[in-house]
């Protein structure tokens, strides 16, 4: 059975390999194949998860080696993959979702005449994600980790025609390479300290290594989970990357990419858990992240763009949660899971918007699409619930879980992370309702596209709301059903290991606490706009607004600090270059180009002139002879 | 020390060597610096015969000036007899360079040998006891006996390269008489023969162009290597002198005025020879 | 007399074919400068044989006759087919080697 665990990561491979270097023969069944081999990899992962509950807890992680990757004497690198329970979770997720989204992508890129090469890209990002969860050691899980990079390089410039999307390409690919330095300084932190990079000799010294030398790796790896997972202060590319097709915004945000610095986190716990300033660190990045993610997602008037500070935000609880040690990891795991479900299906649904109605992507030009678009609007609707933590729902469990153990931290830290949590939730269930008024509510607002056609919003096909429909089913029913029994902790327990908090009141209360906070935010957001007309063009708005609409000035502060210093530098050094080097280069060539110059004109072509330096050098011959003779 | 029949007979050749060689040098037209240059060689030749090289002696006049200066002046002739260089140096200070390089040069020639202290000499009887043919044969062939071979192999080489170089291919058949008339009629230029030289028969006549009535030259007459060279005497403005003279003559005996003279037609252009092909069009 | 005089005019007309090679510019009398210079050389090879006693001096003053022929031929044919394309046989016209 373990056999198949490499399959799970050749399938998609296979699927990449075979698309992108198939060739147009390939075109009008391609996505049919990448699309049944993401499935193929999702049936080989449930037969594994069936496997694996088969056995009992303590033998339920397997390792698979497949061959020494790099056998160096004292360096041993494995391509070798292991199975345990946080990563067929993970498995799961990536290749349920990502199935649903390469079945969702037929009818979303029907029209695109490269449909092949997204297909091919998608496989290979599923494989790459693959790599990086199955990974059972941190060379091998960078290999996936690249891999990851690579791409959502592709996909997110996929439609490298506009500049734009080139553009976020470029910067997506940028930011994460500052991340993926820390994951390969860590890397080779951990070479140095332990002797190894495997996951079970590390994690087994961890306990025997200096406080110091512990805290830095764990920097290093909270600064390649920024990174992948657009934390603070490396979260600039991820607006951006809404440029790409929207099912690469799915895949991201949901089932792959984002979750890679939860995963890196949660994985890691061993180191974290003895480096407590890192945690903090971690714990700090989260909070600072969910509230600034939020904020950012209230202003945004683009549908993906409201989606993307939402999914920051998310993904800030996540990484809150794993930084809070035992109590949290598999909260933090559980809320990733159903965040997969609802915001893929929130993605997925903003694309259906956006595919009927003529790719606009503005919400103020959308307005009264619940008539139009039924299937879109309920499992949008329900996502949102899902999202906001609407009771019962997937969000509601998940999210409760991480309120709850920010609280259970104790003294003023559990105090500032939960009301951090608690303010996230209002803003949540604030720009969400938002969204879901400007889009499905109120009047229409819609305007002509380029070419002065009106949209006409329609249903999208069969292709698009079946995953729609599905990832609304997980949205609703997912989280009630980990949280029933603890199954889902209990499940995770042998790899992430738990605590129990102990916050200063009854979870229930929290819940109560955390309904009403969401409560209130869609009451603000309903009064705000659900009862009065919403203009078509944004209001000049406040400061804050203003900032938020700007990324809360992310991309200000990266070109103050970080851009303009380093043209600077770069000019500095390209004028010395330019100047200093060449000039001296330019300088030598120029001297000696001249003095050539020079001599060439002893080259007369005039045999009398040769016969002349001969003889006047037989004269000096003869003299230096005579010269030397006679001394 | 020689004897003084030698002395004498050395200090004769040597002026008349190295008068000949100044004369080769200084000569403005390649036969008579040929002409020198057989003068220096034949002296040359007596001095190797007084000094006991008597197979040389008598080489040096047969084959040096006997053959190879022969060989020079026929080429002098192929190429043109009175061509001269001008006298006007082209490249600047080689003149001056090449006096001072020549004259340090043979400077310090002179100041080696005079240090060298070649008081004693052995002199040739014992060598040429044998007579001096059989010697130099005994050493040509056994101790250069290889040497000589490849002289043989050189000389066969420089026969076939001389060849090769003045060899020029055939690539058309040759045109008969009646095809040669019969282009000239078809380009039509120059139909009817062209005109013949030296119509006033006073000179050697090839190298004088024929007059056209207005007194101007017929280059046309003039055969097309002497033109190539520049080698042609335009004698028409003596001729319209002569004239004008004999004009003047019979008016002054007539005693007519001066109004009611003919007039003669004032100097005319210089004759302007067909330029021979320049460098630019050679090439 | 001393036989020493030989090589004082040895040297005095090699110091003379050396400067026309420098000074004239027609081939043909440049060819003649070189071979009076091969001459000198010749009456210093004689002389020399006669100072040493052996005929070796005599025996490379006729090779150097023999080459002197073939050089003589290969050159004068050079000359030739020089003049033929260019019309002249003035060195200072052959100066395409230069840049």
């Amino acid at each position: 059975m373990n056999s198949l665990i490499p399959l799970l990561v050749a399938a998609p491979l296979a699927g990449a390999a075979l698309l992108l270097l198939g060739g147009r023969a390939l075109d009008r069944f391609g996505h049919w194949i990448a699309t049944a081999l993401a499935a193929l990899s999702f049936a080989f992962g449930l037969a594994l998860f069936a496997d694996m509950l088969g056995r009992d807890a303590e033998h339920r992680a397997v390792v698979e080696r497949l061959y020494t990757w790099i056998p160096v004497d004292g360096f041993q690198a494995d391509i070798s993959f292991q199975l345990d329970q946080l990563s067929i979770v993970f498995v799961l997720l990536i290749t349920g979702v990502g199935s649903l989204i390469h079945l969702y992508s037929v009818g979303y890129m029907a029209h695109d005449e490269r449909r092949r090469r997204f297909f091919g890209y998608l496989n290979l990002f599923l494989a790459a994600m693959l790599i990086l969860v199955l990974a059972d050691n941190y060379l091998l899980l960078y290999v996936g980790w690249e891999g990851v990079g690579l791409a959502s390089y592709l996909l997110i410039g996929f439609w490298q025609h506009k500049p734009s999307a080139a553009t976020a390409a470029k910067k997506a690919f940028i930011v994460n390479r500052v991340g993926d330095m820390g994951l390969s300084v860590a890397i080779m932190l951990m070479f140095a300290e332990f002797g190894s990079f495997a996951f079970g000799p590390v994690f087994g010294a961890a306990g025997d290594a200096s406080q110091g030398k512990l805290t830095a790796i764990a920097l290093m790896l909270l600064l390649a989970a920024c990174g992948k997972s657009a934390q603070v202060p490396l979260q600039s590319w991820l607006g951006d990357a809404m440029e790409g097709p929207t099912p690469v915004s799915a895949l991201i945000h949901a089932a792959t990419m984002v979750t890679a610095g939860v995963y890196l986190i949660t994985r890691s716990a061993a180191i974290f858990n003895l480096a407590p300033d890192a945690q903090t660190a971690v714990v700090v990045v989260g909070a600072v992240t969910l509230v600034f993610g939020a904020i950012v997602g209230c202003a945004k008037d683009d549908i993906k763009k409201a989606l993307a500070g939402s999914t920051m935000s998310q993904i800030g609880y996540m990484i809150m949660a794993a930084g809070l040690g035992p109590i949290g990891y598999a909260f933090a795991i559980m809320h990733l899971v159903t965040h997969g479900f609802f915001k893929a299906g929130l993605f997925l649904g903003a694309g259906s918007v956006m595919h009927g109605m003529n790719d606009e992507v503005n919400m103020r030009h959308y307005g009264g699409l619940r008539k139009y678009m039924p299937v879109t609007f309920w499992t949008f609707l329900l996502g949102t619930g899902a999202l906001i933590g609407f009771p019962l729902l997937s969000g509601f469990w998940s999210k409760d879980k991480i309120i709850d153990a920010a609280f259970a931290k104790g003294g003023a830290e559990g105090w500032i992370l939960g009301l951090c949590a608690l303010t996230g939730a209002v803003i949540t269930a604030f720009y969400m309702t938002r969204v879901v008024l400007l889009t499905f509510f109120g009047e229409k607002r819609w305007q002509p596209d380029g070419d002065g056609n009106l949209p006409h919003p329609h249903e999208s096909p069969k292709t698009m709301t079946i995953p729609m429909i599905v990832l609304a089913f997980g949205s609703v029913f997912a989280g009630g059903l980990f949280t029933l029994g603890s199954s889902f902790l209990n499940f995770l327990e042998p790899v992430t290991g738990h605590q129990e908090g102990h916050p200063p009141f009854n979870s229930y209360v929290v819940s109560v606490i955390a309904t009403v906070c969401m409560l209130a935010g869609v009451g603000l957001a309903y009064v705000m706009y659900g009862r009065g007309p919403v203009p078509v063009k944004a209001p000049v708005g406040s400061l804050l607004t203003r900032a938020a609409r700007r990324d809360l000035l992310q991309d200000d502060f990266n070109h103050a600090v970080l851009v303009r210093p380093g043209s600077a530098l770069a000019a500095t050094l390209v004028w010395f270059d330019s100047k200093g080097l060449d000039g001296f280069v330019n300088g030598l060539a120029a001297a000696i180009g001249g003095l050539s110059g020079r001599l060439r004109r002893i080259q007369t072509g005039y045999v009398r002139t040769y016969a002349l330096s001969m003889f006047g050098g037989t004269l000096v011959l003869v003299a230096s002879t005579l010269l030397m003779r006679s001394v | 020390m020689t004897s003084t029949g030698e002395a004498v007979q050395f200090w004769v050749l040597a002026v008349i060597a190295v008068g000949g060689a100044l004369g080769m040098l200084l000569m403005k037209k390649a036969v008579h610096s040929a002409l020198c240059l057989a003068a220096t060689m034949l002296s040359l030749a007596v001095c190797y015969l007084a000094q006991g090289a008597v197979f040389l002696g008598v080489v040096q006049i047969v084959v040096y000036t006997g053959a190879i200066m022969m060989l020079f002046l026929f080429v002098v002739m192929l190429v043109g007899v009175s061509s001269e260089d001008s006298l006007k140096e082209q490249l600047k200070g080689q003149r001056v360079a090449a006096v001072l390089c020549g004259v340090g040069f043979g400077v310090l020639l002179i100041a080696g040998l005079a240090n060298a202290k070649l008081s004693h000499f052995t002199g040739l009887s014992e060598a040429n006891a044998e007579g001096n043919v059989q010697g130099l044969a005994k050493l040509i062939f056994t101790k250069y006996v290889w040497a000589f071979e490849v002289t043989g192999a050189l000389l066969i080489t420089a026969a076939i390269g001389a060849m090769v170089l003045t060899h020029r291919e055939k690539i058309r058949e040759r045109l008969t008489q009646r095809q040669l008339a019969a282009q000239r009629v078809k380009d039509n230029i120059q139909v009817p023969p062209l005109p013949a030289p030296g119509v006033y028969a006073r000179h050697n006549a090839v190298d004088i162009p024929a007059l056209l009535p207005d007194g101007t030259v017929a280059e046309d007459s003039v055969m097309s290597t002497l033109r190539e060279r520049g080698q042609i005497r335009d004698v028409s403005q003596e001729m319209l002198q002569r004239m004008a003279e004999l004009e003047e003559a019979t008016a002054d005996w007539l005693g007519r005025p001066s109004s009611a003279r003919p007039q003669v037609a004032g100097p005319r252009q210089a004759l302007e020879t067909v330029p021979t092909p320049t460098k630019e069009e050679a090439e | 007399m001393n036989p020493v005089n030989y090589l004082y005019l040895a040297a005095l007309l090699f110091t003379i074919g050396a400067s026309g090679v420098l000074i004239r510019r027609n081939a043909i009398v440049l060819f003649m400068c070189v071979e009076l210079m091969l001459n000198a050389s010749n009456l210093a090879l004689v002389t020399f044989s006669r100072l040493h006693g052996n005929l070796d001096g005599q025996i490379l003053a006729f090779f150097t006759m023999v080459v002197a022929a073939a050089e003589v031929v290969v050159g004068l044919a050079i000359i030739v087919s020089i003049f033929r394309t260019r019309h002249s046989a003035s060195v200072d016209d052959s100066n395409l080697m230069k840049l």
